[in-house]
């Protein structure tokens, strides 16, 4: 092939989606192959490798991310029905649920407040600036609805969607360490407190671990994004962050 | 089909819900409530379709992978990150360990407390 024969096939490649989806897929593909060679390691969690590739990628070959996310967004359209898919484990633990719930609705606000507060006044304290504090403030939801959020309260969604996954990864490779460390061996507690602090990422790790830990992480997960999304605008009125 | 089917009847359920959030103005996403409501219609159904069932495993069996397009938007955001470094990543994990232990700590304390309250009424 000739010089200008590859220049015109990159020139329509990298215009075209394909590109941009074939390599989040590959991306993830080799990552999730690594961790699984790796005896699924939390540490080499397949999110963060994946990224990191794609970055590295994009780094070189001087993508800009917008070109990249005309394919990748098919992916990320893939989060809303996914979402929704949570009804159906929920569903099928619901016997577990309903004889809990008083104990998981109170467990779950007790964690939103503390995922919001913690966040928000660790980096006040080490001098975050007020777009920085307000995009953190959702970090612990699931990335459409900590977007959403973001948007309503000023800050920036793009940067929050980057907080929401680095939480994430940091709840799933920390996660079951730290809830071995305390003794805490029941899949209900572990999965609802994996689902309020790491949303869909820390429940995709706690269905890798069992299918009722997944099913509470989803059930935290979901509560916490619709408790977050009420409380959350109302809660940085009353600490003077979003007039 | 039957994949074709599940993920339909996911997606018209997000739509039920955004359409339900622009009308209604209520602060909470659109999937969030199309999941509340596909819960409440299989509870009224008391019974799930294999159709449904095949779509979500297949959908949340690589749930990870969903984030990664938004998490490589790290790179719009370098500048930011550069300069503020000490309190995004200190704010990221210590909220993230203190949110785990927390919820884990007084969910474990509410289960001991509620068994203990059962005894006592035995």
């Amino acid at each position: 092939m000739t010089e200008t024969g590859l220049s015109t096939l990159w020139v329509y490649l990298s215009a075209s989606p394909l590109l941009g989806l074939i390599v989040t897929l590959l991306a993830y593909i080799v990552s999730y192959r690594l961790y699984e060679a790796a005896n699924r390691n939390p540490l080499l969690n397949p999110v963060a490798l994946a990224m990191l590739i794609l970055m590295a990628l994009l780094f070189v070959t001087d993508t800009p991310y917008s070109t990249y996310f005309e394919g990748a967004q098919f992916v990320h359209f893939l989060l809303g029905p996914a979402t929704v898919a949570l009804a159906v484990p929920l569903y099928q633990q619901f016997s577990k649920l309903r004889a809990l719930w008083p104990v998981i609705l109170a467990s779950i606000l007790i964690g939103v407040f503390v995922a919001t507060l913690s966040a928000v006044g660790i980096a006040w304290l080490l001098g975050g600036t007020p777009e920085t504090l307000l995009s953190l403030a959702p970090k612990s939801v699931t990335t459409p609805v900590a977007m959403g959020i973001s948007e309503t309260i000023g800050g920036l969604p793009s940067l929050t969607a980057v907080m929401v996954v680095v939480t994430g990864i940091i709840g799933a490779v920390f996660g079951t360490r730290i809830f071995d460390a305390m003794g805490i061996e029941q899949d209900d507690v572990r999965g609802i407190a994996m689902g309020v602090a790491a949303h869909g990422i820390g429940t995709a790790r706690a269905f890798q671990v069992s299918h009722q830990m997944g099913a509470f992480s989803g059930l935290a997960m979901a509560l916490s994004a619709m408790a977050t999304a009420l409380l959350l605008p109302w809660l940085l009125g009353m600490l003077g962050l979003v007039s | 089909m039957d994949f074709l089917v599940g993920i339909t009847v996911l997606l018209c359920y997000q739509l039920i819900g955004e359409v339900l959030v622009l009308l209604s103005g209520i602060p909470v996403p659109g999937p969030v409530v199309g999941m509340a409501l596909l819960l409440l219609t299989l509870l009224a159904r008391g019974k799930s379709a294999e159709s449904l069932d095949g779509a979500s495993t297949s959908l949340l069996s690589h749930l990870s992978l969903l984030f990664v397009p938004a998490g490589v938007g790290a790179m719009l955001h370098f500048q930011r990150i550069g300069s503020e470094w000490l309190p995004i990543s200190v704010a990221l994990v210590v909220s993230t360990l203190l949110t785990l232990v927390i919820t884990a700590l007084v969910m474990r304390s509410l289960l001991r407390l509620r068994s203990k309250g059962g005894e006592a009424n035995d």
